[in-house]
This record gives C-alpha cells, sequence and structure tokens, in this order.
C-alpha cells in the first residue's frame, strides 16, 4: 500500500510521531513520552529498511520517486527520490535517531517530551534534505532542521549555550541566504524550474558558475564545517546535550557535505575544476590545522568536535579528487564518522553523566572502575584514529589512495591524520582512562548499565562490520558516483 | 579437510581463543581461558605443520578468501599466499606463540588481568598472522596496524604504572610515523600498478622498473625507488630501526612474555618479512637498498653500543634485539633477503628463549631487574642457566649454534655486495659482532656468575611485591622451563639443519627474488661447503676472534676486575652519558615532536581559531552590527515629529532629483 511513498514515509513518520510525542504534553506523561518517541523512532528506522532491500545498485537514476505539485505558480513540486549517495545517509539518520532516543532515556528529565519532540522532527527534515528533488523543497528541509538542533542546544544544552546557539544558527544561516539567491538564479536560467536533475542540465557560464561556487561553498562549507568556517563548531558540541552532540556530528555535517555531491559538482562542474585547488587546500588545512589544535584541547567534547572537523576534512578532499576512489572514500567517511563520532559522544555522555564534567584532567583511571567501558572507549577510538578493520579506516585509506592518484603531496598532507589522529585520540584516552585513580569521585563511578551497552554495543558492531567488509556501501555508492563523475567531467559553458 | 580451510584455520583458531577469553574470560576461569587460548594457538601450529608439509611437496597457493571492497575493475581482497616464505614465517610465529602462551601460565599466575592477558596474546597470533599469509597491500597493512593495536596493548598491560602507559603511546605514535610513509608507498603502488595484490604487481614490476615521478620539479625521482623508500619508513617503524628505534627499549614495560613474543620473535621482525617479501620491487632500485643498508648498519652498531651501559636485564635483551634487527636490515640491503630472513628465524628462537629465560630470572629475583642485584644465580637455577647460555652463545655466533649461520652468513653478504655503502656497513655488523658478544656475557656473568648480590636489591619494584623479598632464588615451575628448554633446541641446531635448503638450497624458490646483477648469493653458493665445514672454517675467521675477544673482555671485566669498568666510566663519563642517555634521542623527540605540536597546535587554536576567526572574524561582524544597529536606534527616537521632519526631508529631495531628471 506505501510501495509508492516510502520517502514520504520515511520523512513523515517522524515528524508525526514528534507530533505525537508532543501530544503527550507536560513532564508528569515523561514515561509516555519516552516511550512513544521509541516507537515512533524505531517506526520511522523500519519504514526506511525498503530502501535498502529494494535497492537497485545497477541504475544511476533517481529511485523511489515521488512528484507532485505543491506550488504551481512557481512551478514547486514535492518531487523526492534517492541514489546511491542518498540513500546510506537515510538509513544512517534514521538510524542514529532511534539511538539518541535511547541515549536521552534517563539523563533528560526536564521537559522530556519536547526534548524528544525535537529529534524526532528534525530526523524527519533531514530525511527531508536527503530526498529532496526540487531546490525549494531541499531549501525548506535545509533550514527547518536548523530549528529543532537551535532549540535542543538552546534549551537543554550549557551554561554558554544561548551564545552557542546563536552563533551555530547564524553561522549557518549566513550562508544559507546566499544558497537562496543561487538557487532563485538558477530557477530563472533554467527556463523556471526548481528541478534539482533540471539543473544539473542547465548550461552555465563561468562567472555565473564562479559567484554561485562560492555562494553553495559558503552555505554548504558551514555545515561540513570547513575551515575557517568552523569555529561554530566546538561550541555548538560544548553546549549541546549529549543527544545534540551525537545528531550534529554523526548528521548535520553530512549534510553540508551531501550539499557538494547534489549541487556543487554537478551544477557548477567548470567552477568545481577551477576552484578544486581552493577546497582541496581548505580540507588539507582541516586536517592538518586541525588535527593540531585538536591536540591541545582539555575539555573532551571540544577534542573530538576538532577530530570531526578533521576528519571531514577527508570528506571534502576525497570530492575534489573527482575519481570514484576519492568520492566514495568520502561518502565512506561520512557514513563512518557517523558511527564513530556517535559513539564517542556517547561516551563523553556516559562519563558526563557520571562525573558531570567534560574536562581531560579531572579523569584518569577509569578503566579501574569502569573495565567494560573502558574496552568499548578504546575501540571508538581506534576507530577515530583510522586503524584498520574499523570503519576510520576506509574512508580515510581510500582518500589517500585517491589523493595519491592526483597529487602525491596531497596525499602526504592527509596522510599526517595517521599521526596526528592517533596522537590526540590516544593521548586523550591515555589520561582519561589509563592510570590510577586520582580524583575520589571517579572511584564512586559504575560501569556502564544495560542501556549504555546497548547503546554502545550497536555502534561497536557498526564500526567492525562496516570497517571488515565495506563492499555493501560501495556497493550502494559505486554507480551513482561513477555516474556524477561522468557528469562533472563534461564542461557546461555555453 | 581441503587446504583452503586448513589456510583459514591457522589464522582464526587464535582468534576464537581471543575472542572467547576476552569476552568471556571471567565467566569462564582462568584455567579455561588459558586452555581455550592454548588449544587456539596449538591447533593453529599443528596446522601451519600440515601447510609447511604442503608446500614441500610443492603446493603453492594464492587465493581469495573474500572481497572487501569492488571499485569498478579495482578488487580489494582479503586473500592468502601460501608459499615458503609465508609458512617459515607460520612456523616462527605459532612456534614461539605456543611457547609463550604456555610459560605465560607460570609467569602471570599471580596477575589479576590473567584472562586479557590470554586474550591479547592470541589476537596478536592471529594478527601476526594476517599480516604473513597475505596476498596484498591492503591486509598487509591490516596486519602491520593490528599487531601494533595489539603491541599497545600490551605494552600498556598494567595500565596503572605510569611509565607503561607513557611507553604504549610511544610505541604506538612512533610506528604511526613509520605507518605514515608506508601507506603513501601503498598509495603510489595503487596508483601506478592499479592494484594491490602481491602476484600483479610482482609481475609488473619489471615494466615499471624506469618509470620516474617528480614530487618537485625538475627532480625525477624513480619510482621504484621512492616506493622502496616509503615502504621501508613502514619498517623502520615495525622493526626500530634508528630513527624511530626509540619505542623498543621502552616497550619492555610489558609483561616479559610479550617481550619475547611480540618485541623479539616476532612483531619486530614484521618489518624485514616485508621487504623480502617486496624483493620483486627492491630489486630494482639500488638506491632504496643502499638506504636500507645504511639505516640497517647504523642500528646493528650504534644500538649494541647502548646495551653495554644497561642495567635492567630486560633493557639489555632489548638492545640487543635492535642491533640484530639492524643485521637483518644490512643482509636486505645486500640483496640477501633469504639471509635476513633466515637471520630472522634463528633469532627468534635464540631471542625468545634469552627473554623467557629473563622472565624465569626477574620470577626468581621476585621482580627485581636490576644485573647488579643478581649474580650467582647458577645453582639455583640451573635450567634457565643453561638456557641462557644456549642463548647467548647463540646470539654471538658461537660455530655450530643457530646464530651462528645466520650471522656469519650476514656478514659475508655484506662483503660481497657491491652497493656503494656495503664497506662502511661491512665495518659496523663487524665490529657489532665483538659488541654484541661483550654485553650478552656482560649480561650472562652478572646474573649468573660472581657474587651473590641479589639480597641487596634495593627495592623490588614490578608489578608484584609478593611480601617474600629477600628469599632464596629456586628455579621455576616446569611451565616456565618448558618452553625455555623447547625453545633452546631450535637456538642449538636450527641453523646447522636448514642453512643448506634455506640459503643455497630452492626452499625460497619464487618466493624471493633477486635480480642478476645482484650476485651476492650466487658467490655465497660458491663459498659455502657445507654446515659443517662452514662452522669449522670460521675459527679462521675475524668474526669468530671478535666474538671470544668479547667474552673474554667481559670475564675479566665482570669477574675478575670490576673496577676497570667502573675507572672506564668514569674516564669517559661523557661517552659514558652519552650512551646512558642513548645519544639522547628521547629528549630531543619529545622536545621537538610533542612539545613542538602541542605549542604549535596551542597557538593555531589561540591565535588562529580564538583570536583571528573568532575574534576578528565572528565575533568582530557581530560587533559591527551591533554598532551599526546603535547608529540606526539613534535614529529611531520614537516621536513622531522626528519621523515627519525626516519624511518630509525625503520627499523634498526626492522632488527635487526627480526634478532634476526631467
Amino acid at each position: 500500500m506505501f510501495g509508492q511513498s516510502i520517502l514520504s514515509l520515511v520523512i513523515w513518520v517522524p515528524i508525526l510521531a514528534g507530533v505525537a510525542v508532543l501530544a503527550t504534553g507536560s513532564d508528569r506523561n515523561a514515561a509516555l513520552a519516552r516511550w512513544v518517541a521509541l516507537a515512533g523512532a524505531l517506526l520511522g528506522l523500519i519504514v526506511a529498511l525498503p530502501l535498502v532491500s529494494d535497492f537497485n545498485t545497477a541504475t544511476s537514476s533517481m529511485q523511489f520517486v515521488e512528484k507532485a505539485a505543491w506550488i504551481p505558480a512557481f512551478n514547486v513540486h514535492y518531487h523526492l527520490g534517492v541514489d546511491g549517495i542518498s540513500m546510506p545517509l537515510i538509513l544512517l539518520n534514521s538510524f542514529i535517531t532511534v539511538l539518541v532516543v535511547i541515549a536521552g532515556w534517563q539523563v533528560i528529565q526536564d521537559k522530556v517530551a519536547q526534548y524528544m519532540a525535537a529529534f524526532l522532527i528534525m530526523s524527519g527534515l533531514i530525511n527531508g534534505v536527503f530526498a529532496a528533488l526540487d531546490g525549494i523543497l531541499f531549501y525548506v528541509f535545509f533550514e527547518g532542521m536548523l530549528i529543532p538542533l537551535y532549540l535542543i542546544v538552546g534549551v537543554w544544552g550549557g551554561p554558554n549555550r544561548v551564545y552557542a546557539a546563536f552563533k551555530f544558527f547564524l553561522y549557518t544561516l549566513l550562508g544559507s541566504l546566499l544558497m537562496l539567491v543561487s538557487m532563485i538564479y538558477l530557477y530563472f536560467q533554467s527556463g523556471g524550474s526548481f528541478d534539482i536533475q533540471t539543473w544539473h542540465a542547465t548550461a552555465l557560464g563561468m562567472t555565473a558558475q564562479t559567484l554561485m561556487f562560492f555562494a553553495f561553498l559558503l552555505a554548504f562549507g558551514v555545515k561540513v564545517p570547513m575551515w575557517p568556517v568552523h569555529t561554530w563548531l566546538p561550541d555548538a558540541h560544548v553546549e549541546a546535550p549529549t543527544g545534540g552532540s551525537v545528531v550534529l556530528a554523526a548528521i548535520t555535517l553530512k549534510v553540508g557535505a551531501y550539499g557538494f555531491l547534489r549541487f556543487i559538482l554537478p551544477i557548477l562542474p567548470d567552477a568545481s575544476h577551477e576552484f578544486a585547488w581552493f577546497v582541496i587546500m581548505l580540507s588539507l588545512i582541516a586536517v592538518a590545522y586541525i588535527g593540531l589544535v585538536a591536540l591541545v584541547q582539555a575539555d573532551m567534547k571540544k577534542l573530538i568536535a576538532y577530530s570531526s572537523i578533521a576528519h571531514m576534512g577527508f570528506v571534502t578532499l576525497g570530492f575534489f579528487m573527482f575519481n570514484p576512489m576519492g568520492v566514495e572514500g568520502g561518502l565512506v567517511q561520512m557514513i563512518s564518522h557517523g558511527f564513530v563520532s556517535a559513539a564517542l559522544f556517547l561516551c563523553i555522555g556516559v562519563m558526563y553523566d557520571r562525573l558531570h564534567s567534560r574536562q581531560i584532567k579531572d579523569y584518569g583511571g577509569l578503566v579501574n572502575r569502569m573495565p567494560v567501558f573502558a574496552a568499548f572507549f578504546m575501540l571508538f577510538a581506534m576507530a577515530n584514529a583510522g586503524l584498520p578493520a574499523t570503519s576510520g579506516f576506509v574512508g580515510e585509506f581510500m582518500v589517500i589512495m585517491a589523493a595519491v592518484k592526483v597529487n602525491f603531496w596531497f596525499a602526504f598532507v592527509a596522510a599526517t591524520t595517521l599521526i596526528f589522529g592517533a596522537a590526540y585520540t590516544l593521548w586523550m584516552y591515555k589520561r582519561v582512562v589509563f592510570g590510577s585513580v586520582t580524583n575520589p569521585h571517579v572511584e564512586d563511578m559504575h560501569d556502564v548499565n544495560a542501556r549504555e551497552i546497548l547503546l554502545l554495543g550497536v555502534l561497536a558492531v557498526c564500526v567492525l562490520a562496516m570497517g571488515l567488509y565495506p563492499r555493501p556501501f560501495t556497493d550502494v555508492m559505486h554507480v551513482s558516483v561513477v555516474d556524477l563523475l561522468a557528469h562533472v567531467a563534461q564542461s557546461k559553458l555555453p | 579437510m581441503d587446504m583452503q580451510t586448513l589456510y583459514l584455520i591457522v589464522p582464526l583458531a587464535p582468534l576464537f581463543g581471543a575472542i572467547v577469553a576476552g569476552l568471556f574470560g571471567r565467566v569462564i576461569g582462568r584455567s579455561l581461558s588459558h586452555i581455550v587460548t592454548i588449544a587456539g594457538v596449538a591447533v593453529s601450529f599443528i596446522a601451519s605443520v600440515l601447510i609447511f608439509q604442503d608446500v614441500l611437496a610443492g603446493h603453492t597457493y594464492n587465493g581469495t578468501v573474500y572481497t572487501w571492497m569492488v571499485l569498478g575493475d579495482l578488487r580489494l581482497e582479503v586473500g592468502f599466499l601460501i608459499d615458503s616464505l609465508t609458512t617459515m614465517m607460520m612456523l616462527v610465529v605459532t612456534f614461539v606463540s605456543l611457547m609463550v602462551h604456555i610459560y605465560t601460565i607460570g609467569y602471570m599466575q599471580d596477575d589479576p588481568g590473567y584472562q586479557r592477558f590470554f586474550s591479547y596474546i592470541s589476537l596478536f597470533t592471529f594478527s601476526m598472522l594476517m599480516l604473513v599469509m597475505s596476498n596484498n597491500f591492503l591486509q598487509l597493512f591490516f596486519g602491520w596496524e593490528a599487531v601494533g593495536l595489539v603491541s599497545y596493548l600490551l605494552i600498556g598491560f598494567w595500565y596503572t604504572r605510569e611509565t607503561a602507559i607513557y611507553a604504549n603511546l610511544k610505541a604506538f605514535l612512533v610506528n604511526r610515523v613509520g605507518d605514515f610513509g608506508f601507506i603513501l608507498g601503498i598509495g603510489l603502488v595503487l596508483a601506478h600498478f592499479g592494484t594491490l595484490d602481491y602476484a600483479t604487481v610482482f609481475a609488473k614490476a619489471p615494466q615499471l622498473a624506469r618509470e620516474t615521478i617528480t614530487l618537485w620539479p625538475d627532480t625525477p625521482w624513480k619510482l621504484m625507488t621512492v616506493i622502496g623508500i616509503l615502504l621501508f619508513i613502514g619498517a623502520m617503524g615495525k622493526s626500530a630501526q634508528f630513527p624511530l628505534h626509540v619505542w623498543l627499549p621502552d616497550s619492555m614495560e610489558g609483561p616479559t612474555p610479550i617481550s619475547a613474543l611480540i618485541h623479539a620473535a616476532t612483531m619486530v621482525t614484521a618489518g624485514i618479512f616485508m621487504v623480502a617479501r617486496m624483493s620483486p620491487l627492491y630489486e630494482l632500485s639500488e638506491v632504496a637498498l643502499s638506504f636500507i643498508m645504511v639505516i640497517g648498519a647504523i642500528t646493528a652498531l650504534f644500538m649494541g653500543f647502548l646495551g653495554i651501559v644497561q642495567n635492567d636485564i630486560k633493557r639489555v635483551v632489548a638492545y640487543s634485539t635492535l642491533s640484530q634487527l639492524g643485521y637483518m636490515t644490512v643482509a636486505l640491503g645486500a640483496s640477501a633477503y633469504s639471509v635476513a630472513v633466515f637471520h630472522l628465524m634463528t633469532h627468534a628462537f635464540f631471542k625468545a628463549l634469552l627473554f623467557l629465560a629473563a622472565g624465569s630470572v626477574i620470577i626468581a629475583v621476585h621482580h627485581n631487574q636490576d644485573i647488579r642485584y643478581m649474580g650467582g644465580l647458577k645453582k639455583y637455577m640451573p635450567i634457565t642457566w643453561i638456557t641462557s647460555l644456549i642463548g647467548s652463545l647463540a646470539l654471538i655466533g658461537t660455530p655450530f649454534l643457530s646464530g651462528f649461520y645466520s650471522k656469519e652468513t650476514i656478514i659475508e653478504a655484506v662483503k660481497l655486495s657491491h652497493l656503494p655503502v656495503a664497506d662502511l656497513a661491512y665495518w659496523a655488523v663487524l665490529i657489532g659482532v665483538f659488541v654484541t658478544a661483550f654485553y650478552s656475557f656482560r649480561m650472562y656473568f652478572l646474573v649468573f656468575h660472581g657474587k651473590e648480590r641479589f639480597h641487596h636489591a634495593p627495592h623490588s619494584h614490578g608489578h608484584g611485591d609478593h611480601g617474600h623479598h629477600g628469599g632464596t632464588p629456586h628455579e621455576t615451575p616446569w611451565v616456565v622451563t618448558g618452553p625455555l628448554l623447547a625453545l633452546a633446541l631450535p637456538s642449538l641446531a636450527i641453523g646447522y639443519m636448514t642453512i643448506e635448503p634455506m640459503l643455497f638450497g630452492d626452499f625460497f624458490g619464487n618466493a624471493i627474488y633477486v635480480a642478476d646483477r645482484h650476485p651476492v648469493m650466487h658467490e655465497l653458493n660458491q663459498e659455502f661447503h657445507g654446515a659443517v665445514a662452514m662452522a669449522l672454517h670460521a675459527v679462521t675467521t675475524l668474526p669468530f676472534w671478535l666474538a671470544a675477544a668479547g667474552v673474554g673482555l667481559s670475564a675479566f671485566f665482570y669477574l675478575k676486575r670490576p673496577d676497570i669498568p667502573a675507572a672506564i666510566q668514569k674516564r669517559f663519563s661523557f661517552i659514558h652519558g652519552m650512551l646512558v642517555n642513548k645519544y639522547w634521542f628521547d629528549e630531543f623527540y619529545s622536545t621537538v615532536f610533542a612539545k613542538g605540536a602541542r605549542l604549535l597546535g596551542g597557538s593555531l587554536w589561540r591565535r588562529g581559531d580564538q583570536a583571528v576567526i573568532d575574534g576578528l572574524i565572528v565575533n568582530g561582524s557581530a560587533h559591527l552590527v551591533e554598532r551599526l544597529s546603535r547608529l540606526v536606534k539613534a535614529f529611531q527616537s520614537g516621536y513622531i515629529y522626528h519621523y515627519a521632519f525626516a519624511m518630509l526631508i525625503g520627499v523634498f529631495a526626492l522632488v527635487t532629483w526627480f526634478a532634476r531628471l526631467t
């Protein structure tokens, strides 16, 4: 019955579930709100599963397409569809949403329904971003998802949450306004269409491409975030509640990177080639500069936030290698970073819930009290350092391999992550987990409970499975990526 | 059972043991944990023996287990290459690992992390086997990093010791510096060969022998030189070659069984194995081979010097390992890959033996590791004593013992090598013989002979002070001495038995490739007239007398006249200080790299992120908006007559402007 509208379900089930959670009302019904939220999140994941099982890996054309007129006056359509690039991201988002609901189960005691609803609604909106094939529809989802995230940071965040929320909101809004201007320009150039695939075929002069390139670059670069428009991320992470950090790192950063593949590369291929050096340079700065900055962080969340920026540098670097290895490496890195950063922020959440500190110096010797947790944390730390057999290795490896092909020195700078990534992650691990217990409060910390083991265990399985057998992921992406690259190789200059 | 299944069993049996002991160790208890892991490794060893016989019968294998990733025409796979080089490594790894597993029952019996330890060493065995059995660069890198991970976990096994968790981080990071080069080398292989499969790469290598790449303008480099050096940088990390050697001595913070298994017999030889495996590539670049030889020679000689001044029993053996790894590396540089691998094998046995014997001594003297507070242990621990003696004699190259055949052949190979750096390397390895003999027997005499000084140990450091400090040492239980005896046998005889087939027969066949223009092996073969003749002939050669002189001098110094070394130490205090401080490499690295990186990171963060980006641009523009809005706010006074006045002026201005236009 729903065979024709899977993507609509994927978008609207979480949103409606969010509305249902809101309907449970005040904190008197907190337990009900939690269960409704969990049911909604699970349902959201279940309705997304046909995207995998029915996905045709042999075609690069859009699948599960839905199209209906929305605002006929401006030729705006409710147009949905996925390919091998967007489908894995929808799955990742639906999956992470379930984890986030579980992660907030006990921690959030204040405005529970609103908290859960914000996540569910955001999940639906983000699915919309990945599924939208109409520019205006994309823009609505793209901006819409900021609102719940803004609220999550601003309401359930830390002491400096208002500054962080504002910074985050203004930063991202600034970029996207320029994107809107570009979209309107594209509407006129394409003869009155907001259809993204029509835009892919629209001929554009170099000046127009250049201007739009930087407009889109700012819009998506802020989200990724790329150096130097990254400084909102550490602040937002530090202030966000654990669930907010998880979604922020695992999903919203991917929205920016996704924009590169859906908008910048195919719509502006000539400008993309022309200014590839610029993006590559920023990406390499992100890897090396941010790697060093991460080393000196005293706050664990900041450290992982900076580590995220460095890892996302690999994504943009891979995209601008213009070969399947690089682009798919970037995509794999996105998925992997979704697992690993989610897991690391959950780990920090586990510690924070017990000691109410994120400062590295307050810990030390955790393994004496929390051996099971230490084992999980070790696995995720190693994944963050890109150890083979974890998902963290796959994307980095592919991007480095792709980069060597293009220019040895790109790969040279990128490969410094092997050293920096290990240095900042394992040095933090050493100070937090190893050693003798020096802080008496650490002595009272108890090991992970069943709920936490479930969360970390599921992510551990994902991290290992993707590291040992990444083939299913690249199989899904490959045809779409090859087609995209063939498209990008053709000039659009009139 | 077909052979493919058997190949799979070899790595998977230890992995199974590791998972069971690691995840369910607490549930199943200590003895079940060691039973399941030992059984796993034993199965793996037996399977390796069967595979070895199969390979001897001429059945090699190169096939895929599963496809890791497909990108168009490129298939990245997990697969096995089973040939004589692989099976030899499999036998060494599984045998030493089995001995170490059994030994651990005795060594770790009081340790609360007993099950965890067994899980780790089985996991190590799995990783090492994946490394040596690989048929492609990707899986090689997987094994490479996996053994590094387990090494990290095991060096930091006693995680409350500050020195241990410092050493394991250091080991991991220094290895990562090597891996940095390694992965770039792999990247160049993929970029130019279009595959990571060994067989295809090796087959295509001669076609690319003249290919050059331009790394910086106007300076073409031979592709094979760049690939060779980059891959070797990985080997320098893993096999602790100068200047990436600094992690290995510190790795002695780990429990002794893993020092024997990982940091002497197997993991540290992965770099040697890798270069031997890549011989079809290295044979195409004499620059890379020269580089290897120089690095090896420096390591062999200068790390040996450091062994002389060490007082920690494990560190003496560790520096000896560094030096011996240098010997292997020199042999690689001389295109004598099979000789390097041969020394790898003999060294694995006698060095594992020396480490395990050192561990046995450490147990006996209640976890004191300072050889100045041992002495006279010979009569208390006869098995440890005799096996240590065998190990030391093998190490210094006593004729007929295993180390003699391998080391002597390395020295001969370097002598015959035509590389421009071979002369220097020859002197380095020659002097190294004397140094090796001197520090080995310095340790031996100080531990087993002379006055009994173990009652004067200032404190019993180490992980467990069992409270019976000061009791008379006694021989360790059979789980400890059994492996010592089992390792003593190959230390005695394996060289004599295998030199002819391994070096001068066709044992390695196609597994190792040597170009015709590097005739070292061929010339060695002409000089070789059987193992017995070689040993008898040795008495007339320089290395034998150098080794004898080293033993004699150490006996004189440490048994007869201990005042002389003390006087030398005083007279040459600068040199002594330099050796004790390990040429100040640690200080240099920690200041320049560790502190430097933090300083740079800190200033990038404060100046770049906080001051410029946030301070100037982000908050700066916010302040600009604020100031602008204040300015605008001034106009919004809320008084209607202000607005009316402004409107009036505006209308007036517009009208004037329009009037002028028309």
